[in-house]
């Protein structure tokens, strides 16, 4: 209360005049409507604290990976076998592997890589299942027959063990894993998008756009496939945290980044051997893993809240 | 009569339409399953004919063997072949064990099942309470506790679990026994009969075996349990949110029942049908996370089996192990669809 007050007697100084002009109810243009909403979203979003926390954990992730090599106190590939499996101190915060390399240097190195397979998966199979789904939704007939038939196949199969025999096909690697992962995450876009274009697909302004003239194509990629984002970016966001556990299972099998690459399911992997004696080479890298997938669940979940159109009327 | 006879061969008949778009559909996914499978061993970069004859091998019985292996037929007859040997059993040789490979899946299969059955078990009996405690209390501090138990079980990786369990329990504590399915000392005692330890020991008698054997099993299926029960709780709060909300509640609770009696017994009574296809599912799901479970804790299950032959690239177990764990999957979603129509009436009218 107090501070709505404060914001109506001082509209004079630059913030809140900024705060006001965001929040007018008659926006003056376009972009500052535009603006308006994107700041409502915001404000809604911050209400949500899980979700603040969980942007701040992608925010420091990366960061972390950004900065790695002027945060990181040691070389992450550098052996140093006088150091070897020495315990947490304050030379080495997270103590050191088998090779006396420092855990942390690597923790920190290692977030590039799961940043890497994180964004390079979605960049692969969102826009596969984009595509896939807003054609089959709007072609319909047998074009959607055939297509939701092969995306009932790939969702009717295990994530994890098609990606294991697709690396193991393919030979073990971090492109590999990627590839693998992708082509396994595909389908549940193609079923979102569908059903988003299902809905929209006899909407009067797509039947004023196509009596304007535009193809199929136009109308797809543009009036269709926008109003598909929100929800795609939820899923997908959320799906994060199951790429990057999937990522580090196969790590961990040792088949996905091999060594000396940092990642953190095969540390876990090679911290194994020494886990009842020097716990901290395995455990450390989990919590790593952890934390991140917990960010990624945290802000998909505040992100549906404030994107999802069906809840926000609340 | 004559009406209600009418109205039953019209309802056969849709039964009869519903069950052969049923099978169809199952037919076609498994076909694409095996069709996946076919095509991974085909694009697979090792030289099945050299892996077979060794590459010291002349120029001739390379060509031999290329023959008799079907090598040198079109892709869609080499296709036939397989499904025809799939259906007949046979999933080829494995490198590794110089077994079948359908002799070594039979083998170990059963030890995965006996896990992921305790887990699931575990799961339901954990899970559906706290999930229906969470939605009658929802938004206070039940509520918060579940939502916190399912985040971290969403977050964390299964097999860093494991590794921390057996690192507390087992190194630490000394409460667990080590990896594996029995201590060495009772290893090969008892006749497999099922496969299932549990279910042998009990049958021989030897409760020694019993108590070592259900010893072992407890970390690990606690372990996936966690996981299902995450799963499970949070779909269970779900449908009983989506209950309490209903008419018939507001009904029974001005009737003067007893909130325990609406809560158990009316609402959760209506929640267990949508609850066969989650429980279903995470059935499944446990097969999944068994194979990283299972190498966490050396449990000489399918996905132990499957991650050996993996390392070894023994590619004719690895697919194997897939079809298998992929035909389960889809039975099992068979399955619960079945148990959808036959526990919901509504279902079935429809």
């Amino acid at each position: 209360m107090q501070e709505n007050n404060q914001i109506t007697e001082n509209k004079e100084t630059p913030k809140e005049s900024l705060h006001a002009w965001l929040l007018s109810s008659t926006p003056g243009s376009r972009r500052q409507a535009r603006w308006g909403r994107a700041y409502i979203a915001w404000l809604n979003f911050t209400e949500n604290r899980l979700a603040v926390i969980g942007l701040a954990i992608i925010g420091s992730l990366l960061l972390l990976s950004v900065l790695a090599p002027v945060l990181a106190p040691y070389a992450p590939n550098v052996p140093d076998l006088t150091q070897r499996l020495e315990p947490m101190s304050s030379r080495h915060w997270f103590g050191t592997d088998e090779l006396g390399r420092d855990i942390l240097s690597r923790i920190i190195y290692g977030s590039r890589l799961t940043l890497y397979v994180v964004v390079l998966v979605a960049i692969i199979a969102a826009p596969v299942g984009l595509l896939v789904g807003t054609v089959s939704g709007y072609l319909g007939g047998v074009v959607d027959g055939v297509l939701m038939r092969i995306t009932d196949i790939f969702l009717a199969f295990p994530k994890l063990i098609l990606a294991l025999a697709f690396v193991s096909a393919l030979g073990p690697g971090i492109e590999n894993a990627i590839f693998a992962i992708a082509i396994t995450s595909w389908p549940p876009y193609a079923r979102i998008a569908r059903a988003e274009t299902i809905t929209v697909r006899n909407e009067d302004f797509i039947a004023a756009a196509r009596l304007q003239g535009a193809g199929p194509i136009r109308l797809i990629s543009g009036h269709v496939v926008p109003l598909c984002m929100s929800s795609l970016v939820i899923r997908v966001t959320l799906d994060m945290a199951g790429i990057i556990l999937t990522a580090a299972g196969l790590g961990f099998l040792g088949l996905g980044a091999q060594p000396p690459l940092p990642e953190w399911g095969a540390m876990i992997s090679s911290g194994r051997k020494f886990l009842l004696d020097q716990w901290w080479v395995a455990t450390m890298p989990g919590i790593a893993i952890f934390i991140v997938s917990l960010g990624f669940n945290l802000l998909g979940d505040g992100l549906r809240d404030v994107l999802d159109p069906k809840t926000e009327g609340k | 009569m004559a009406f209600a006879g009418h109205l039953n061969s019209r309802q056969g008949a849709r039964f009869v339409r519903k069950m052969v778009a049923l099978i169809f559909s199952v037919a076609a996914t498994f076909l694409g399953l095996l069709l996946i499978t076919f095509l991974i061993g085909r694009v697979v970069p090792i030289d099945p004919v050299l892996a077979t004859v060794g590459d010291r091998a002349s120029a001739e019985v390379y060509e031999r063997a290329r023959i008799e292996l079907g090598l040198h037929l079109p892709l869609y007859q080499q296709f036939w072949i397989y499904i025809t040997q799939v259906f007949h059993g046979d999933l080829g040789h494995s490198v590794l064990t110089a077994n079948p490979v359908t002799t070594d899946i039979l083998r170990v299969f059963p030890a995965t099942l006996e896990l992921a059955t305790v887990a699931t078990f575990l799961g339901v009996l954990l899970g559906v309470p706290l999930g229906v405690i969470a939605a009658v209390y929802k938004g206070r501090w039940p509520d918060q506790v579940l939502r916190l138990v399912g985040l971290f079980g969403y977050s964390v990786p299964v097999f860093w679990l494991g590794l921390v369990g057996l690192l507390l329990f087992y190194g630490k504590l000394g409460w667990a026994p080590g990896p594996g399915r029995l201590d060495v000392f009772y290893d090969g005692l008892i006749d497999p009969v099922t496969g299932v330890l549990l279910i042998d020991a009990a049958m021989a008698g030897e409760w020694q075996i019993f108590e070592n054997a259900f010893a072992h099993l407890i970390l690990p299926a606690t372990i996936l349990g966690y996981f299902s029960l995450a799963y499970i709780s949070r779909m269970t709060r779900s449908f009983m949110l989506e209950q309490l909300s209903q008419e018939y509640i507001v009904t029974a609770r001005v009737k003067g029942l007893s909130s325990w009696r609406v809560i158990w017994v009316h609402a959760l009574g209506n929640v267990w049908v949508p609850l066969v296809t989650v429980i279903a599912l995470s059935y499944g799901n446990l097969l999944e996370g068994s194979v990283l479970t299972e190498t966490v804790f050396a449990w000489p299950g399918l996905g132990f089996y499957l991650t050996r032959s993996l390392l070894s690239a023994d590619m004719n177990a690895v697919l194997g192990g897939t079809l298998v764990v992929g035909s389960v999957f889809i039975g099992i979603n068979l399955l619960s669809d079945a148990l959808y129509q036959f526990l919901d009436p509504r279902a079935r009218r429809r």
